[in-house]
């Protein structure tokens, strides 16, 4: 390899891998400038915790707060929530699509809904399904259904003319211009609903979890701040932040996926 | 709250007498008497569906109590606060992200997967940082607002036009100047847009700290109304607030386009 090759090499790695860097030595320097001022006095060790104290508190909570369980607990009310805006939504924005006039009599109720803080109903709910899962499955449905549906929606409306007109020529039936034509043209607006309802699920049913004191890692959130241990805390928050994370980049990763097969 | 896609205008004009308003207040009508009737029927546990008679009675009972005003306004303090803080916070950031190529890919990722985690399990950090008072609500409303304003702004900022850069530079302008004069003007469609979000977020964020820890505000009223089981008031503070907060919601989207029609 000759040196200009190679300078040309390292430019294009220090171009692509430089700005990643400079965001990872930015986060270690914080936590370590944070680690100095609270070990130096500056911040108060009773309100905020060391990071160190933070990353032992880790095993703490893997293996005395069964993380594992909560996390299933967590995933299993999620996807039952997700589960239903996905066939909900859909069916309902299919049944919009299909009778116009109820569309345009509806779909401005089903966008306020949208924008609506739906979240703050959760009282209600206790109310209604008591002190359960179901009323955190309830919670993440009633948040994330409104952009399935108006997705499903938009995805069938928008599709293009030509496609409906070739699937008319081959004189189709309503149903198969449905399954091979509207359907597969809409499923990658359809997947955006999705991805943004399971987003909104999530959110709600960790936060229901951790407002009502009950169910997996949002519990588990309140019940260490009950007990004043901040580093499990920290460390808990952490923890959900990054499965937040890691469940974000799998559904865009998805929907990344599934666009172009669409 | 995340953008689910604009109205279409066929659906929004006036249409007293056509088929859309009548089957509107079809539905709306059956809906109301599916309720009466099933709370009636006492199917339900006594109260959870209230009738209609008695929501009407909380929500004019309601309206007309002063104290309610005050709680009102304490709420509306404290999202005002949080969307001052959080926004202008959000603002500077998306400002600085946006005008680097460099500190775009370094650090947008970061706002861009923190933006949308469930917020409110900060709140116990929160307290321990701010009180159990109207700190903790402020911040509370602050950190929901900042990510939406921040990615508005930055993605804002990336789509300015570059001719209307090199102009202000070639007028010699300079930081504030350029800020003021061709950054914020020629981005604030996004950066309303990002209010809009902003602000919906803010209100959630700051009534369910209410609603977790406190002794004043909406959020308060509703978690003491859900205690004493009283279900026509809590009802009646659902809708209003809901009301408010779909209206709010509607006046920032109105400011944006009625400068849109300014400028045409």
């Amino acid at each position: 390899m000759t040196s200009t090759t190679t300078t040309v090499v390292r430019v294009a790695a220090l171009t692509r891998f430089g700005p990643t860097a400079l965001g990872v030595a930015t986060l270690l320097l914080l936590l370590i400038a944070v680690e100095v001022l609270i070990r130096a006095g500056f911040i108060n060790n009773y309100i905020v915790p060391t990071p160190i104290q933070v990353a032992a508190a880790f095993e703490r909570i893997i293996l005395d707060e069964g993380i594992g369980s909560r996390f299933l607990l967590t995933f299993t009310e999620a996807f039952t929530a997700g589960a239903m805006i996905t066939m909900v939504g859909v069916l309902a924005g299919v049944l919009l699509y299909r009778f116009d006039l109820l569309r345009r009599a509806t779909e401005t109720w089903v966008a306020a809904l949208a924008s609506a803080p739906t979240v703050l109903m959760y009282p209600l709910f206790l109310v209604i399904f008591g002190r359960s899962a179901w009323t955190i499955i309830m919670m993440g449905f009633v948040a994330g259904l409104p952009p399935v549906i108006l997705k499903t929606i938009e995805g069938l409306v928008t599709t293009r003319r030509v496609l409906v007109d070739v699937g008319r020529s081959f004189k189709l039936s309503r149903m198969q211009l449905f399954t091979k034509i509207l359907l597969p043209a809409a499923l990658p607006t359809i997947f955006v609903g999705v991805r943004l309802g399971l987003i909104f699920t999530l959110i709600n049913v960790v936060g229901v979890e951790f407002l009502i004191n009950f169910g997996g890692l949002g519990q588990l959130i309140n019940d260490l701040a009950e007990r004043y241990d901040l580093p499990g805390t920290y460390a808990a928050i952490f923890f959900v932040i990054l499965v937040s994370v890691c469940f974000f980049v799998v559904i865009e990763r998805l929907e990344r996926w599934l666009r172009p097969v669409a | 709250m995340a953008e689910t896609g604009r109205l279409r205008a066929a659906s929004i004009p006036g249409v007293v007498g056509s088929p859309v308003l009548w089957l509107r207040l079809v539905i709306i009508a059956t809906v109301l008497a599916i309720w009466e009737a099933v709370a009636a029927s006492g199917l339900l546990y006594r109260d959870v569906v209230p009738s209609l008679q008695a929501i009407a009675g909380a929500i004019v009972r309601l309206l007309s109590n002063p104290e309610y005003y005050w709680n009102l306004g304490v709420t509306a303090g404290e999202v005002g606060a949080s969307l001052v803080i959080g926004g202008l916070s959000g603002l500077v950031v998306g400002l600085i992200l946006g005008g680097s190529r460099l500190l775009t890919k370094a650090y947008e990722p970061y706002l861009y997967y923190l933006g949308p985690t469930p917020k409110i399990i900060f709140f116990p950090i929160m307290i321990m940082w701010f009180g159990v008072g109207t700190g903790s609500k402020v911040a509370m409303g602050a950190i929901s607002c900042f990510f939406p304003i921040a990615l508005s702004a930055a993605a804002g900022m990336r789509q300015i036009e570059p001719i209307l850069i090199r102009v202000g530079r070639s007028f010699r302008a300079n930081t504030w100047q350029m800020a003021t004069k061709i950054y914020l003007p020629a981005m604030r469609h996004p950066i309303i847009n990002g209010v809009r979000l902003g602000l919906g977020v803010a209100i959630i964020g700051t009534l369910l700290a209410e609603t977790k820890l406190s002794n004043s505000g909406i959020g308060f009223l509703i978690i003491q109304a859900y205690s004493l089981f009283d279900m026509p008031r809590m009802y009646a503070m659902l809708i209003v607030v809901f009301v408010l907060a779909i209206g709010a919601n509607a006046f920032v989207g109105w400011v944006g386009r009625l400068d849109r029609v300014k400028i045409r």
